[in-house]
């Protein structure tokens, strides 16, 4: 009888055949190459629907090897049922070593948080990003918004940014603001908090946005120039959280949530968990922090 | 020749079908239709040539289908053209022909040096946007980031254009049609185009109104010295704004000449039975 290898294992090394993980890196380096520009990729079946974070999990999984220290977290917490569920499929399927320290990590996987502990250039950072088209919101039409982005017309996008602010009096957009990368191509940062955008520019690490369901990835390399869409007069702002301390540690200066007691009362954690952890037992953790205009 | 021309087309055409140049030939007034009896394509706009000088309005007459809003549309690279050249001062002095030019080139001569206004208001104006919003894309499009001085200019414009300042961040789907139109005027005008083109701008508006929104095409065209080109099927209009006038059938210029003469003595056929039904 002839022994088949292949069948002996009910799944490839990493979930996802060697073929298509090769193929998932070169568009990877493609996007590495070409800052801000979106990549279609494969965007193989994985074990959850697509736009449950399948793009994240397959750059995650097509850059996981035995020795890499991988950490999970979602909106923040390494605790999130989501957070918990990839992190023990991505561990069942390559065998990687597990941590919540963000220092410690070699790839970190998230949804919608940049971590408040500087990153360095010995990790990855890779974001699930639900809608990588920045120009989806005013041209439907797909070829449309690629002719726009060939030919950097961007007005659409100035033009909401300007109804926004006859709106609202100001220039954030809650989650996901515009961003010029490399000062060429305008990318959505995944939804993350305006809090988290001035992170992106001029970092060690490298960024890396996968949306599976939208197929696309998307990157910011290590320091590469990433501006949020800001009018000469109206300038870019983060979330202020003025006079908030965090009720756990007392500390300020982080990304903020508010949470609701029964009696309406409300108080505030510090969101990211791992940060919380580290404030609670030592010194504060090497942290970049942004001060808005005026 | 003489050289102080603004626009310069020279055999301008537009086919819908199988573009040969020998169904130029058999299309036209003289065969009193614009489909090829051989192919079936349509011919919109056959070999144009004329010059606009500046300041000058050109109007554009003929009955629908005669290839008046695709001479415009072609104009403005709302539509591509098949054959022509079409050469406009202020580019490169008037030496590239703007259908070679890229993209790029292309929307920038929009956004900077032309302004359309289309019969329909849907098809100039971003309903949902504000209509300061509407304006701001045109001045964003010639990178002004300064929102204070978008708001102003665009303060500026609905002032001229007679918009209520106060509406300025609502849709203009709010707006009756011809504010709306007003709007739309004032979008094209933003960057201070040397160039407007108007795509029967009246139609569709009541009389009085119509008054009104001419009044002010002439009061800008009188102040700013702005060329257009005005495409109205309406002799009113062409008598009331334009000095010279061409007069398009089956994709062809019948006739052309002052618009006084044309109006006051009409020598083709065609250009007398227009002008002997007007009301």
């Amino acid at each position: 009888m002839i022994e088949n290898l292949k069948f002996q294992h009910s799944f490839n090394y990493a979930y996802i055949d060697e073929y298509t993980k090769k193929e998932i890196r070169r568009k990877t380096l493609k996007a590495v190459c070409i800052p801000g520009y979106q990549v279609p990729y494969s965007s193989p079946e994985m074990p959850i629907s697509r736009g449950w974070g399948t793009g994240g999990l397959h750059v995650t999984l097509s850059l996981v090897g035995p020795d890499d220290v991988l950490k999970i977290i979602d909106q923040g917490s390494d605790a999130s049922v989501n957070a918990c569920n990839l992190r023990n499929f991505v561990k069942e399927m390559s065998n990687c070593a597990l941590t919540f320290d963000t220092a410690e990590a070699t790839l970190i996987q998230t949804r919608h948080r940049v971590p408040e502990e500087i990153l360095t250039e010995k990790q990855i950072l890779v974001l699930q990003v639900p809608q990588p088209e920045v120009l989806r919101g005013v041209e439907r039409h797909e070829a449309k918004t690629r002719i726009m982005h060939g030919e950097a017309d961007y007005a659409k996008i100035w033009v909401t940014l300007y109804e926004a602010y006859v709106r609202t009096g100001g220039l954030r957009s809650g989650a996901g603001h515009p961003m010029m990368v490399n000062g060429r191509y305008v990318a959505t940062p995944s939804p993350i908090p305006s809090w988290d955008v001035p992170n992106l520019s001029m970092a060690r690490c490298l960024y890396l946005f996968g949306a599976g369901r939208e197929k696309r990835i998307h990157c910011v390399p290590p320091f590469t120039r990433v501006e949020p869409l800001e009018f000469e007069d109206i300038r870019f702002k983060v979330e202020e959280f003025a006079g908030v301390r965090c009720s756990v540690s007392g500390q300020d200066k982080a990304f903020m949530d508010q949470i609701y007691a029964d009696d309406l009362s409300s108080s505030y954690v510090v969101n990211d968990s791992n940060f919380l952890d580290k404030l609670r037992k030592g010194p504060r953790p090497p942290q970049r922090l942004f001060t808005n205009p005026e | 020749m003489d050289n102080h021309w603004l626009l310069r087309v020279r055999n301008l055409s537009k086919v819908y079908g199988e573009a040969t140049p020998e169904v130029l030939e058999r299309t036209g007034p003289r065969f009193n239709s614009n489909v090829c009896p051989r192919t079936g394509a349509v011919v919109a706009v056959s070999g144009i040539n004329f010059d606009l000088y500046p300041g000058e309005v050109l109007g554009v007459v003929g009955e629908s289908g005669s290839g008046k809003s695709t001479l415009v549309q072609m104009l403005y690279f709302d539509q591509e053209a098949t054959w022509g050249e079409v050469n406009f001062k202020p580019v490169e002095d008037g030496a590239a022909n703007l259908f070679d030019l890229s993209n790029q080139k292309k929307r920038y001569i929009r956004n900077h040096l032309m302004g359309m206004v289309y019969q329909n208001p849907r098809d100039g104006l971003n309903f949902r946007f504000s209509s300061g919003g509407n304006i701001a894309e045109k001045l964003l499009m010639a990178n002004v980031f300064h929102v204070g001085k978008i708001r102003i200019r665009a303060t500026d414009l609905l002032t001229k254009t007679e918009v209520p300042v106060k509406r300025m961040d609502e849709s203009p789907a709010r707006f009756s049609g011809g504010m709306q139109q007003r709007v739309q005027i004032a979008k094209a005008m933003a960057n201070n185009p040397p160039l407007l083109l108007l795509d029967e701008v009246t139609s569709g508006l009541d009389v009085s109104v119509q008054a009104k929104v001419l009044d002010l095409i002439r009061g800008l065209q009188r102040d700013l010295g702005v060329s257009m080109i005005v495409v109205s099927h309406d002799l009113g209009v062409i008598r009331m704004l334009t000095d010279r006038t061409m007069v398009l059938k089956h994709g062809q210029i019948v006739e052309q000449g002052l618009t006084d003469q044309i109006l006051q003595d009409p020598q083709d056929g065609y250009t007398q039975l227009l002008v002997s039904s007007l009301l």
